[in-house]
């Protein structure tokens, strides 16, 4: 095995080149959090860009950062709340749900991985993933030639958006070696409002009443009677339901925004209020899926769909498998535990019928994730599209091969 | 430009016209095909009216399947296709080729779906993006791009064209905006992209076929994001001494964590036009002129009116004004909103350029462009969207002088150099079309536009879509397919190997 460990664009172009002449896989390693992701790969060599790290350049004015793909998101992170910035779509840290150790200030992952991956949290619903604030990457792709697309700044219609054709990618398509994300102003302040012990089914209309308002609500998510008590230390044991909404902005903003959204909600349940430290934790862990950071190999799903159908989907869902369940995004994402088997079909056919979606197995056992599809089946001529850019890009299928598709 | 070279016509698609009009015929039945010449002329153009072509045949289709058979006919034959929206492109995205048949999509022109509780509306690509707004303004919500063309636009050149607005900085792009996507591909086959959920379940392909230019695939429904519409906008007017002070006022501003709904900053020349044709009661003794729109709850955006006053004071603003009716907000924007038309009055002709910019380096770029105005002898306004760095300057020259045009084309070549040298790009909402194809190189190495092109012959192997745009130069697929394979010796010998 060889683990190449470059310092440079022109390491990991070096490194590209060799693997394509000898037809070589690699499998691309950033900081780890996300190896669990995805089809098992069996790849003999390893490329590892965690050497590949460091800011190249950050102007809080101009809301741009550019950094290494290997670079902590840590230390991005700190960087930006020295400012008062911040990733505004809040990316997800897989490490505690895959059982991954932490990285520096508890956070794992590099800047490349979250691209990768595309991540995001809670703020998806307003803010947008990763794929929406990124304005430009360097990388090699499979064909071991090195290309650019997109640039530093936030509109831009030149060219083809490459960048957004890696988020999500998983480093099936390319080797990303620099990335520039547009980055905001971190709110002065948050508070979630709080619902106590609605059903799944009035938990759906709260949040879309919220949603729907004019609060600018930043997060809406609903943690079910089995899940509620592991959040917060257990704060909210014993509830039949939690349906949390966050307010974000300036201060007097928030006040008033949450004074006006408690009044549209008064009705269906008296609203309480998390003030700003514990609002702050409490989205962490739904962020990160803390429910189901169990320390087990248990499936868990990542599903997407339409808000409105997602506890739908779950109620029939539950006639067929023992699934536990939690909802962010407004209802929209769906976070599955399953108790025994994966059960994909019985899962993608629900979505099917409950005007469609995707369902993601974010953790499984190896052995589970290389015998049924980790990511969406596609129809036949999706699939064939996205094979066809696949090759487009890495046309030996060296760079991290059957992570996504078979 | 001027000299703008077209792939050269396939005779062999000249030469079979009329079959392929007889054969278009029976696949759009009634009013749905176009081949006089006299009807075709209101199709020879787009926005980018310097660029006339009358195509081999217009095609207005109805139905998902006509589009299939169309395209998968035009494959099958090697026949181009132009595909066209509204025709309200800037950059000639949607100008004719004499051997392609230009397929108009402006007969989908239906909603077919709202859902609030989804905050979705899903609608054929010829309804215009004003008109999707306008089906659900009634229930406080609307579509937050908005392209100066809304009125007449579609949402489906929206997504080819990646449409912007002044509204970008605060809630984006089309790109950000749009989460499904049916489109046919040259093949004929139909793939649908994303839905009402949020993210692609697999590559993100809505990332790239948003802003493709019609290259890729022919958008034959979308969806997009509805927001509630917010509950208040007041807008703050500002005059500066000079620009640097009003884009260090910009910089303050974002700096101090504010996102305005809108940031527009105009100079000199174009205050005095835009005040001369419409009397906003725009101030004439200042060099920029700033209107920074706060938009959302009441309690926010007074909070918020408050730190804009002060920073502006800070950075020696002479001229400030805060809208205390809805009429007044709507007149500070009337002459920001007829900076073109204003333009146009005082100038025979005007060219209007689309680069983007770093922000800092607006005061460099502004001194570059009165250079360049003095080199070419010819004026230019500046209008800009100060949030995100999107330049608009507009050269002022008379197409009826000879060599004017060139003239006017060449200095927006060098404007548009001077923003990638600055760390810009070539455009910032309009599109490469063919106005700034050529251009590209200055932009993109060789490699970088080739990883564009094999993109696109993942979806049109053949290239027959609207060939001529974007690329200066398209290479053959199996060209770019090839691999040369270099180096192959292992890299970093001393590297510890497990």
């Amino acid at each position: 095995m060889t683990r190449f460990l470059p310092t440079s664009a022109a390491d990991v172009l070096e490194a590209v080149e060799w693997a394509a002449a000898g037809e070589t896989p690699l499998e691309i390693f950033g900081g780890g959090s996300r190896r669990g992701v995805g089809r098992p790969l069996a790849c003999e060599h390893v490329l590892d860009l965690s050497a590949l790290s460091g800011v190249t350049l950050y102007e809080p004015e101009e809301l741009v950062l550019s950094a290494r793909a290997g670079t902590p998101l840590a230390e991005i992170e700190a960087l930006l709340a020295a400012s008062g910035q911040e990733l505004a779509f809040e990316p997800m840290d897989h490490a505690p749900l895959l059982g991954g150790e932490a990285g520096p200030r508890g956070r794992s992952g590099t800047i490349g991985g979250v691209l990768a991956a595309n991540a995001s949290g809670p703020r998806r619903i307003k803010a947008g993933a990763a794929r929406d604030h990124v304005l430009g990457i360097h990388a090699v792709s499979g064909r071991g030639e090195a290309f650019k697309s997109g640039g530093r700044v936030v509109k831009n219609v030149t060219g083809y958006d490459l960048a957004k054709v890696m988020a999500g990618s998983w480093g099936t398509l390319a080797a990303v070696t620099d990335v520039t994300f547009k980055v905001l102003p971190r709110a002065e302040t948050e508070a979630t409002l709080v619902l106590r012990g609605l059903s799944e089914a009035d938990a759906a209309h709260a949040m879309a009443v919220a949603m729907t308002s004019s609060g600018e609500v930043a997060a809406a998510a609903h943690l079910p009677e089995t899940v509620v008590g592991k959040v917060l230390d257990g704060g909210f044991k014993g509830w039949r339901g939690a349906t949390l909404l966050r307010l974000e902005g300036f201060s007097p903003s928030v006040a008033y925004r949450f004074e006006r959204l408690a009044a549209l909600l008064a009705p269906m349940a008296a609203p309480e209020q998390l003030e700003e430290g514990e609002s702050r934790k409490l989205w962490r862990e739904v962020r990160d899926c803390a429910p189901f950071a169990d320390g087990t190999e248990k499936p868990v799903w990542r599903v997407s769909m339409a808000p409105s159908q997602g506890h739908q989907m779950v109620m029939a869902l539950r006639m067929e498998a023992a699934v536990d369940a939690f909802y962010d995004w407004q209802g929209g994402l769906i976070w599955l535990r399953m108790e025994g088997d994966a059960e994909a079909e019985s899962l993608r056919r629900q979505i099917a019928v409950h005007g469609g979606g995707f369902a993601t197995l974010v953790r499984a056992p190896a052995a589970t994730r290389a015998a049924i599809d980790v990511f969406q089946p596609q129809s036949e001529a999706l699939a064939a599209l996205s094979a066809r850019v696949k090759a487009q890009f890495d046309p030996l299928n060296i760079l991290n091969p059957g992570r996504m598709y078979r | 430009m001027s000299g703008l070279v077209m792939p050269a016509p396939d005779r062999k698609t000249l030469a079979r016209r009329e079959e392929i009009v007889a054969d278009m015929r029976v696949i759009v039945p009634g009013e749905g095909v176009v081949a006089a010449e006299t009807a075709m002329r209101a199709f020879e153009s787009d926005g980018l009216t310097a660029y006339r072509q009358l195509p081999l045949v217009v095609v207005l289709p109805q139905t998902v399947r006509q589009v299939q058979r169309i395209l998968k006919y035009c494959n099958d034959r090697n026949i181009r296709v132009v595909p066209r929206g509204s025709g309200t492109s800037l950059s000639g995205g949607a100008l004719p080729l004499e051997d392609a048949v230009l397929l108009v999509m402006s007969r989908f022109n239906r909603i077919l779906d709202i859902d609030y509780a989804n905050r979705t509306v899903t609608a054929q690509p010829g309804v215009t993006n004003l008109g999707i707004t306008e089906a659900v303004r009634h229930e406080g919500f609307y579509y937050a791009p908005d392209p100066s063309s809304q009125i007449a636009c579609s949402i489906g050149g929206n997504v080819a064209e990646n449409s912007g607005g002044v509204h970008c900085l605060k809630y984006g792009l089309t790109a950000n905006n749009v989460l499904g996507v049916e489109m046919v591909l040259m093949s004929g086959e139909v793939v649908r992209l994303g839905g009402k959920h949020l993210d692609s379940e697999g590559y993100d392909l809505i990332g790239v076929v948003t802003g493709s230019e019609g290259l890729l695939g022919v958008v034959t429904e979308v969806t997009v994001r509805i927001l509630k519409s917010p509950e208040t906008a007041r807008a703050v007017l500002l005059g500066f001494p000079s620009s640097e002070q009003a884009g260090q006022c910009v910089a303050d501003i974002v700096g101090a964590g504010i996102i305005p709904g809108g940031m527009e900053m105009m100079d000199r020349p174009a205050i005095r036009a835009a005040e001369d044709f419409v009397r906003a009661g725009y101030p004439l003794d200042v060099e920029a002129l700033l209107i920074v729109e706060l938009d959302g709850p009441g309690a926010e955006v007074d909070h918020l009116i408050g730190r804009v006053e002060a920073i502006a004071a800070q950075n020696g603003s002479t001229t400030c004004r805060v809208s205390q009716s809805e009429e007044e907000r709507l007149s500070f924007w009337a002459g920001r909103k007829a900076a073109f038309p204003a333009v146009g009055r005082i100038s025979p002709d005007y060219y209007c350029m689309d680069g983007t910019i770093p922000r800092k380096e607006l005061p460099r770029v502004l001194a570059g462009m009165r250079e360049l105005s003095e080199k070419y002898g010819l004026g230019v306004a500046n209008v800009f969207h100060a949030g995100d760095g999107n330049l608009h300057p507009l050269i002022l020259y008379d197409a009826n002088k000879p060599g004017e045009l060139e003239k006017a084309e060449s200095f927006g070549a060098d404007i548009l150099r001077l923003c990638v040298a600055v760390g810009g790009v070539l455009t910032g909402e309009h599109g490469v079309g063919v106005e700034k194809r050529d251009l590209m190189p200055d932009m993109f190495s060789e490699d970088d536009m080739n990883q564009q092109i094999r993109v696109k012959c993942a979806f049109d192997p053949a290239h027959l879509l609207n060939p001529g745009k974007m690329f200066p130069q398209l290479h053959r697929c199996a060209e770019l397919g090839r691999m040369h394979v270099r180096g192959g010796q292992l890299p970093f010998p001393d590297i510890p190997r497990f």
